[in-house]
């Protein structure tokens, strides 16, 4: 296993409005992909069409020529912040406890092997000291350290996160990046949305510049062009553009 | 006490303090569910759709469980179909569907013309339980707690977190129709005991009251299943000393508890949230004099 995905003709509509047109590529495994473009360009539509989450108009995902419904546990996924309820019933144990769920299959309970696995991906992510408390009586860093633990829990080779570096910290940010490149390094491929383009040279290998369509991808480098940045964040340059601002 | 020789000496008192009982667990522990998914118009609307159900249950001289059953399965695909194709917000399609559901089974049991007592059905009479009622009160009972024991994980993950549980494959729309089952079949056990009308309250006041008390799942649904029980039995005790209505009194016995939750809790409640406010503000004058000096 390599963990390539590859992505063919996909596209995605909401109440019959286009959202995701025609998207292709193709990334090897072992890599971490940064997924930018600007507010509304359809990342997280594009992370939950590939997760299998919502409908597709048409195209395929296959991961290592396999479709995802055959990969499922082979793959973790850290959803945008706002989309969990905070003031659920559950602590932080708890929470990293449901990574192994998968894993441990339906009429079975979670054993002490692992709790204990949930407490050690507690520790790498340096949250086990807050393992009794509430989810919602945490820091944004470290409510999004505690999902990553999740994520590490679910023991899985291609990791989805969506914009985990949003209303963070810096030394959670720091963190996290951290173990994600650990996490790569190893082998596993790794998907983030993200929207800041400041810091994308440092943390990302590979980039897909999406608004819409898919306006590039490849080698950060080669993405960071201010030709194809400008197609992408065309509504924003465009105000620079008239407040005479160059870039 | 004369209520605990009551209960001794008649046979009607202990059915229907037993059905009771059970009622008051079972809501406890569905309710945390339909709460924590914020269906509680939901369980307010599949407890009004099962009129009809019943009516026709009668008509048709088969047991009133499956013509509630079906009707308040009917309900909640209903709800979504509407929701999902058109426009109209889901709370409105609540609305929509649910009063249809329970103005035709006005209709439908005044043409029905038999025994049964719209009054009782929609206020309970637990007096009047009979023993088959009891039963199927302790089947019903044992079904949701088994579903909820067995399928308490996967319960807990797509109330939690519904996208992480469908990113490994759980069905989410399964489970919410084996939750609106579930759910239907606790109103019908009810019925006898709240009343249609007052389910609602069962429902999602002692989940309330444990959500209030507590951050563990599990906890809570203890908790909300004693609360359920509790009020039950205060609520029958009062109910039967005073002739007062059985679903009412047991109703405001939840709202009693829910009221103490409220002001007393240790996290949420307010009572303790103002001490802490009055203790930081003093914590601060003290500080802030000392800076002075
Ligand atoms: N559940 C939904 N129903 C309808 N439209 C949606 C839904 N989710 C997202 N959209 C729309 O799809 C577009 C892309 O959204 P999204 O993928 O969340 O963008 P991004 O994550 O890049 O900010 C936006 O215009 C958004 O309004
Ligand atoms: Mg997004």
């Amino acid at each position: 296993m390599t963990y390539q995905v590859e992505v063919k003709d996909l596209s995605v509509s909401y109440d019959g409005e286009n959202v995701l047109k025609n998207i292709n590529f193709n990334v090897d495994g072992g890599k971490l992909i940064g997924i930018i473009g600007p507010n509304g360009a359809g990342k997280s539509t594009l992370m939950k069409a590939v997760l299998d989450l919502i409908h597709r108009d048409h195209g395929e995902v296959l991961i290592d020529g396999k479709p995802m419904k055959d990969v499922r546990k082979k793959v973790a996924y850290v959803p945008q912040r706002a989309a969990i309820d905070w003031d659920f019933p559950i602590t932080v144990q708890k929470t990293v406890q449901l990574g192994t769920y998968p894993q441990v299959g339906i009429f079975r309970r979670p054993g002490r092997s692992e709790k204990q696995w949930a407490l050690e991906c507690l520790q790498k992510v340096g949250m086990d000291q807050f393992a009794k408390r509430q989810i919602g009586e945490l820091s944004g860093g470290q409510q999004q350290r505690v999902f990553l633990a999740r994520a590490l829990a679910q023991k899985a080779n291609i990791f989805f996160l969506d914009e985990p570096f949003v209303g963070i910290d810096v030394t959670s940010e720091a963190l996290i990046i951290g173990i994600l490149k650990e996490l790569r390094d190893a082998g596993n491929s790794v998907f983030v949305v993200h929207h800041d383009l400041t810091k994308v040279e440092d943390y990302f290998d590979e980039l897909l510049l999406l608004n819409k369509e898919l306006i590039t991808s490849g080698p950060v480098e080669r993405v960071m062009q201010p030709e194809s940045l400008k197609t992408a964040y065309q509504s924003q340059y465009g105000l620079w553009d008239t407040l005479g601002v160059t870039i | 006490m004369d209520f605990i020789s009551d209960i001794q000496n008649y046979v009607f008192l202990q059915k229907a303090l037993f059905t009771s009982i059970m009622v008051g667990i079972i809501c406890g522990v569905i309710g945390c569910f339909i709460i924590l998914r914020g269906m509680a118009l939901m369980g307010d609307a599949i407890s009004h759709a099962v009129l009809p159900g019943i009516a026709v249950s009668y008509m048709l001289g088969i047991n009133y469980l499956y013509g509630a059953v079906f009707t308040g399965l009917l309900t909640s695909v209903g709800i979504g179909f509407i929701s999902q194709n058109s426009r109209v917000k889901n709370d409105s399609s609540i609305g929509i569907v649910f009063s249809s559901f329970f103005a035709l089974g006005i209709i439908l049991i005044a043409k029905a013309k038999s025994t049964i007592d719209l009054t009782s059905i929609l206020f309970g009479n637990v007096l009047s339980v009979r023993s088959s009622d009891m039963w199927m009160t302790l089947v019903i009972g044992t079904i949701v707690l088994l579903v909820v024991i067995l399928f308490y994980k996967e319960l807990l993950v797509s109330t939690f977190d519904p996208t992480f549980a469908a990113s490994y494959g759980l069905p989410n729309r399964l489970i919410h129709y084996v939750l609106m089952i579930l759910l239907t079949l606790v109103t019908v056990a009810s019925l006898q005991t709240v009343g249609v009308i007052l389910v609602v309250a069962m429902l999602i006041t002692p989940a309330s009251t444990a959500y209030l008390l507590t951050n563990r799942l599990s906890v809570m649904i203890v908790l909300s299943a004693a609360f359920g029980a509790f009020s039950a039995i205060v609520g029958l005790y009062f109910s039967f000393e005073h002739n007062l209505s059985s679903g009412a009194v047991i109703v405001l016995v939840t709202t009693v508890l829910f009221l103490i939750a409220f002001v007393f809790s240790p996290k949420q409640g307010i009572f303790w949230r103002y001490v802490r406010i009055r203790k930081n503000r003093n914590g601060a004058t003290i500080r802030k004099k000392e800076s002075f000096e």
